[in-house]
């Protein structure tokens, strides 16, 4: 490169010893601050048309917010539908989605959810269908039970927290698992707390 | 399709055809969809449009043809967009362009990108298939709101001929309000086709938009009280100072408090660059006094601004003593990229009154600052900008920058392509108002210039110069619009800064590429001069120093366009440069201290 401009070269000028992290937070330099991510249940009242649910998962994945479940249904309000979301990010990242959400114009509302919302999901789990009492029994232990029963399979149906519907799983390897879905987190605020 | 055209329609036409009167036959669209289009435009006050026909758009275009709207037939879609684009900044009020379906739609998208980056009001409308062939891949389909979306503020898909005036205005309104940006209108053919005899109601913002206004007040009490213990403030106004119409308040606060002020690119016109206290522009290409001020500021007011990567370089160097105020009137671009110490959401000119406010009812903090203005005035003697102009050597850029600037009024509308030339543009001219730069920041779209020229020349007043500053390589990309320009007989300069490469791709491959030029360079340039004359436009070639002034008062007295290929020195570069993600602090004023970084 030629030309040039004059002045004190970079090494020459005084520069200042703080820092900001990657998520542009100014820390101690003496402190090393390095952002731990948390999962946080975001629930936003949409109104209820065509290309909401498009328009929220794009967003998501475009500005790279780890999604760990959505769900999306209508609410008791006619045109409008709840979408429960759940994200793992750092502070400021959890605080960015529900900005940029927010910013959607569909989207009528976002809370972030308290830690103990009432949160379930549900899991249908097909197995093979040799032992259907142990089956049904396993079921029960878990406040399940089975929806469909063929020569060769059951089906069973759980519904609860994230953690029982995993456990629930886990327990059925036993029978050999042929299939299993699962919806993601539906959740509301307790009590008579409003879900905004 | 079996009700592309509802009967209705036909009876009406046939109707009116038996009456055998002329100007209702012509009138085939009065109480349509289109109609509905067309006079939710003229309610918003729409002056041009910016298009091309097509297909699906035709039911449009001939309701245009009864209105009193003009429209400007552009070369192709992308220039369409960028005048609409340009139109906006320079107006205020958002651009409007038009494009057919499919191919039409797909060429506005790097129009609509950029207007996005950049939150310049814009309103693109698209025709689309009829409804019954959405979705089967039928001719000319794509699907516009879904390619769109992550570039509009919102989109829309207009159903339904009797609603589809008011989704234009609702349109409209979205794009002006709060912080500005596109978006669209996507009009399938049978709707804009079909009767309606609904007039469309006053645009409004759906009830889910509601824009702040005020800042949360203790919220300013707290900020205030950081600037008024601050001892090195600097405010840093971005496009939203002007965008929000907030530059009187700005200026005011800033002479008041005696802060320095830089802007970012974007925010170039909001103060006045001649001003004792304006460091002019941060970031990569920006000045060595604001990049030092920014870097050892202990208080960093930015305003209507989102952090760019190229204002802030790495973000973990940018202004790492300072606690940093920021108000806009977008929450999400508070603490996106920086943290927000003080966030202050709000309407830029509102929330700097309420911080005038408040700081008014403590003791006048401006004395204690005076020993970093000091500061400030020492760094920018220290790091003037300048170049070299021996009259051997081959013609510097900077110079025909400056003859450009000198040769027209303060109030001249400068648009560029991207690229070197665009940096030179913006070091080199002294801009003091609002609405004169207009230029590709966020999306840094090559081609640009041209075609904002042009939406820009609309916009502007009829005695205010237009300037358009392009690189060879940028300049070939978009023109064919000098057609347009010719056409309607536009007062618009074109100066070339020809150096035979793609310069900015050259610099960083001789920079950070050891030297290895893979395909920048463009020995292949036309006569631009004998170009721009086939087009029927004035050309000029100058090739050193003597021929500056003379081919400059030409082109610019000339009513109408002119192209006055510069061929500059091709090795120049653009200094002070911050490379990306380096540090604002040490910026490089020549290739030695790239190794330095
Ligand atoms: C549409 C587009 N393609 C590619 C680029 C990458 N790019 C940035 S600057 C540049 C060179 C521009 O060359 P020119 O227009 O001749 O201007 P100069 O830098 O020589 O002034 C290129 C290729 C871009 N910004 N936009």
């Amino acid at each position: 490169m030629t030309g040039g401009l004059p002045g004190p070269s970079p090494d020459e000028r005084p520069h200042p010893d703080g820092r900001r992290n990657s998520q542009g937070v100014r820390i101690d330099p003496a402190v090393e601050a390095e952002p731990e991510p948390r999962r946080a249940v975001l629930s936003a009242t949409v109104k209820h048309e065509p290309g909401v649910l498009a328009a929220v998962s794009g967003l998501f994945s475009r500005r790279q917010f780890n999604i760990e479940s959505l769900t999306v249904g209508p609410t008791e309000e006619e045109n409008r539908a709840r979408i429960t979301l759940v994200i793992e990010e750092p502070e400021p990242g959890i605080e960015q989605a529900k900005k940029q959400l927010e910013k959607l114009i569909p989207v009528v509302s976002v809370t972030e959810l308290e830690t103990d919302a009432t949160q379930r999901e549900l899991a249908l789990i097909k197995v093979e269908g040799d032992k259907p009492d142990q089956v049904q029994s396993v079921a029960e232990m878990y406040g399940g039970e089975a929806v469909d029963v063929s020569q060769e399979t059951v089906t069973v149906e759980i519904t609860g927290s994230r953690q029982k519907v995993e456990a629930a799983v886990e327990t059925f390897r036993r029978f050999e698992i042929l299939e299993v879905v699962r919806t993601g987190t539906a959740a509301l605020e307790r009590g008579a707390e409003e879900t905004k | 399709m079996t009700e592309q055209v509802p009967p209705t329609t036909q009876t009406e036409a046939e109707a009116a055809a038996e009456d055998a009167d002329a100007e209702e036959v012509a009138d085939s669209s009065a109480g349509t969809g289109a109609a509905s289009v067309v006079t939710a435009l003229e309610n918003a006050g729409v002056e041009y449009l910016f298009g091309v026909q097509g297909g699906a758009i035709m039911p449009v275009y001939d309701a245009l043809y009864d209105s009193e709207l003009s429209h400007v037939t552009m070369a192709h879609e992308q220039g369409a967009a960028h005048a609409a684009d340009a139109y906006g900044i320079v107006s205020g009020d958002p651009g409007v362009c038009l494009a057919t379906s499919g191919p039409g739609a797909t060429n506005l998208v790097t129009g609509i990108a950029d207007a996005s980056m950049d939150s310049d009001p814009m309103i693109a409308l698209t025709g689309q298939v009829p409804t019954d062939f959405v979705g089967n891949d039928a001719f000319q389909e794509t699907d516009t709101t879904g390619v769109t979306d992550p570039i509009t503020k919102t989109n829309y898909f207009a159903s339904d001929e009797d609603t589809v005036g008011d989704v234009v205005g609702e349109a409209f309104a979205v794009a002006d309000e709060g912080r500005q940006g596109p978006t669209l209108v996507d009009l399938p053919k049978d709707v804009t086709q079909a009767d309606t005899e609904r007039e469309p109601g006053e645009a409004k913002t759906p009830d889910t938009y509601n824009p702040p206004e005020e800042a949360d007040a203790e919220a300013v009490e707290a900020a205030a009280d950081a600037i008024a213990a601050a001892e090195k403030p600097v405010v840093l106004a971005g496009g939203g100072v002007i965008k929000g119409e907030a530059t009187d308040e700005l200026r005011a606060f800033a002479r008041e408090y005696e802060i320095p002020v830089i802007t970012t690119m974007p925010g170039i016109g909001a103060f006045p660059e001649d001003d004792d206290l304006s460091l002019e522009v941060a970031g990569m290409h920006g000045t060595g006094y604001a990049n030092m001020a920014i870097t050892h500021c202990d208080v960093l007011v930015g305003i209507g601004t989102r952090f760019d990567d190229r204002l802030t370089g790495g973000v973990d160097s940018f202004a790492p003593e300072a606690e940093v105020v920021h108000v806009d009137i977008d929450p999400a671009e508070v603490s996106k990229n920086v943290h927000a110490d003080y966030p202050l959401i709000g309407d830029a000119g509102r929330v700097i009154d309420q911080l005038d406010d408040e700081l008014d009812r403590r003791p006048d903090p401006s004395d204690r600052y005076a020993q970093w203005r000091e500061q400030v005035q020492a760094w920018k003697a220290e790091y003037p900008m300048d170049y070299a102009t021996p009259d051997d050597e081959p013609l510097k850029p900077q110079f025909v920058v400056e003859v450009l600037d000198e040769a027209t009024g303060d109030d001249t509308v400068v648009t560029t392509g991207v690229g070197q030339h665009q940096m030179w543009a913006f070091q080199f001219w002294n801009y003091t108002e609002p609405r004169t730069w207009v230029s590709s920041h966020g999306l840094g779209t090559m081609g640009y210039g041209l075609p904002a020229a042009i939406g820009a020349r609309l916009a502007a007043d009829d005695d205010q110069s237009v300037v358009c500053f392009e690189g060879d390589g940028s300049f070939l990309m978009t023109i064919q619009e000098l057609s347009v320009a010719v056409r309607e007989n536009m007062d618009i300069t074109v100066a070339v800064l020809n150096n035979e490469y793609v310069g900015m791709v050259r610099q960083w491959q001789d920079g950070f590429f050891e030297g290895r030029r893979m395909a920048s360079e463009y020995s292949w340039c036309p006569d631009f001069a004998k170009l721009a004359e086939a087009f029927g436009a004035r050309g000029f070639t100058v090739a050193d120093y003597d021929g500056v002034e003379e081919a400059v008062q030409e082109a610019v007295d000339y009513d109408g366009p002119s192209v006055i290929d510069f061929h500059i020195d091709p090795e120049e570069n653009v200094f002070p440069m911050v490379p990306s993600g380096g540090k604002n602090g040490k910026f490089a004023l020549q290739t030695e201290h790239l190794d330095q970084l």
